[in-house]
């Protein structure tokens, strides 16, 4: 049986340890709220980018010069995969969830004979996937987006993997990142960059009139040249936004959890150290009593 | 006078989603004026000033730092990289940055480091123009 002096401590460290889990709910539920309201902000130019792209290349018959951004190189050997995790710990199964899928992503890709390579965001990411795909990370950034994340952030990655791109280190890439749906609820989510994949690329209408006919200032082929990079920093922007308020509400969920089992483990301790205590005090009298008895 | 919806549109936040009469935007090649019924046209930006109309009344001027624009007859959307209310920029305050930016770009020692200042000088020169043009005006 434990001391009383055991229960004593082990119950006052469970409640400092509720006390931490306490402040991180909640600095990770006001921190939620920001993201949160910066990746709904950033959505409509996403959004309206994707339909620019997608006006443009329903409208393209022949390019004047070929992009590979938009049609990619023609080959499919190497495949670039982004991966986006969080710096922090301690946000339940954030990481790990997106490390698995990861996983099995690069297992396929190799499956398929393709070459992989790495890219990973985040310190969490970077740490796991070195053991096991040292050799095949090739860049990695980490501490990005504190306190918050910046456009200009975003594009220093994009601009990096555009560079990669253009020295033909890699033909094809797929990021992937937590959607953020609700606190409680974050989704795995891959998205291919290059090759552009514009939504429904089937059903070309066969030049109908009401479709306008754009008319481009100074010229198609310039404006794709400055419409593509952009479009990947700016699905690489929203993916990472994403990915914070994934984080935030993950770990709010995972601290949320955690308070509720210290405060289970708090009062179970109490009920033990406070029988301890009547037991230690009946045992106490019932020696006295029975002191004061043998001398009768 | 009939009116159509543009919408003014950063990565970090929506800036202006309304019905208007006309705008003015800064085209590569020219300011370029929309009104109801545009034929369409896909356009890049400078940095510049977008003038928002409403009823022969400007409504408001933001300055944006180049992006792109695409107009059809019923609307027109712009999507910049940054937009800031023209009367909020500070004369002062470019200029030193006008000057800053010019020491970075004879400090620049890659080709790449030379492009950003460069790029960065444009649009604080544009900056500068617009307002001094703007306080002139008022």
């Amino acid at each position: 049986m434990a001391t009383l002096k055991a229960l004593r401590d082990r119950r006052k460290s469970v409640l400092s340890t509720q006390k931490i889990t306490m402040a991180m709910k909640m600095v990770a539920g006001a921190k939620l709220r920001r993201a949160q309201e910066q990746v709904e902000a950033s959505r409509p130019y996403a959004f309206r980018m994707r339909e620019m792209l997608r006006d443009l290349a329903e409208n393209t018959q022949a390019l004047e010069s070929p992009q590979p951004l938009l049609i990619g190189t023609g080959k499919t050997d190497t495949h670039l995969i982004v991966i986006a995790t969080s710096d922090r710990g301690l946000c339940g199964p954030f990481n790990s969830s997106l490390i698995r899928h990861s996983r099995k992503l690069i297992t396929s890709f190799q499956g398929q004979g393709q070459r992989v390579k790495l890219f990973c965001v985040g310190r969490k990411g970077k740490e796991v996937l070195s053991r096991e795909y040292k050799d095949l990370i090739v860049e990695s950034f980490t501490e990005i987006g504190h306190p918050r994340l910046r456009f200009s952030e975003a594009q220093r990655i994009a601009d990096s993997l555009l560079n990669m791109y253009e020295d033909g280190l890699f033909d094809m890439c797929t990021i992937i990142f937590n959607h953020f749906k609700s606190a409680m609820i974050q989704e795995v989510t891959t998205q291919q960059l290059i090759p552009v994949r514009v939504d429904s690329p089937e059903k070309k209408p066969s030049f109908s009139p009401l479709k306008a006919i754009y008319e481009y200032e100074p010229s198609e082929s310039t404006i794709l040249d400055q419409l593509l990079p952009q479009n990947i920093a700016v699905q690489v922007y929203n993916a990472l936004l994403e990915n914070a308020a994934s984080e935030q509400g993950a770990r709010m969920t995972a601290m949320d959890s955690a308070n509720r089992n210290a405060g289970d483990m708090i009062r179970k301790l109490t009920l033990a150290y406070n029988r301890t205590r009547q037991a230690h005090i009946t045992r106490e009298l019932i020696e006295i009593i029975s002191g004061a008895e043998a001398l009768h | 006078m009939g009116t159509f919806s543009f919408s003014l549109v950063s990565p970090e936040k929506v800036l202006l989603e309304q019905d208007v009469s006309m705008v003015v935007i800064p085209g590569l090649e020219g300011d370029i004026g929309v009104l109801p019924g545009h034929a369409p046209l896909l356009t890049l930006l400078r940095p510049g000033v977008v003038k928002v109309y409403e009823e022969e009344k400007i409504l408001v001027k933001i300055f944006v730092d180049g992006g792109f624009s695409e107009i059809t007859p019923e609307r027109c959307m712009t999507l910049v990289t940054e937009g800031i209310p023209l009367e909020s920029l500070d004369k002062a305050s470019l200029e030193i940055e006008i000057k800053n930016l010019l020491e970075d770009l004879n400090d620049s020692q890659t080709a790449e480091e030379r492009k950003e200042a460069d790029r960065n000088l444009e649009i604080s020169r544009a900056k500068l123009l617009e307002i001094m043009a703007y306080q002139k005006a008022s």
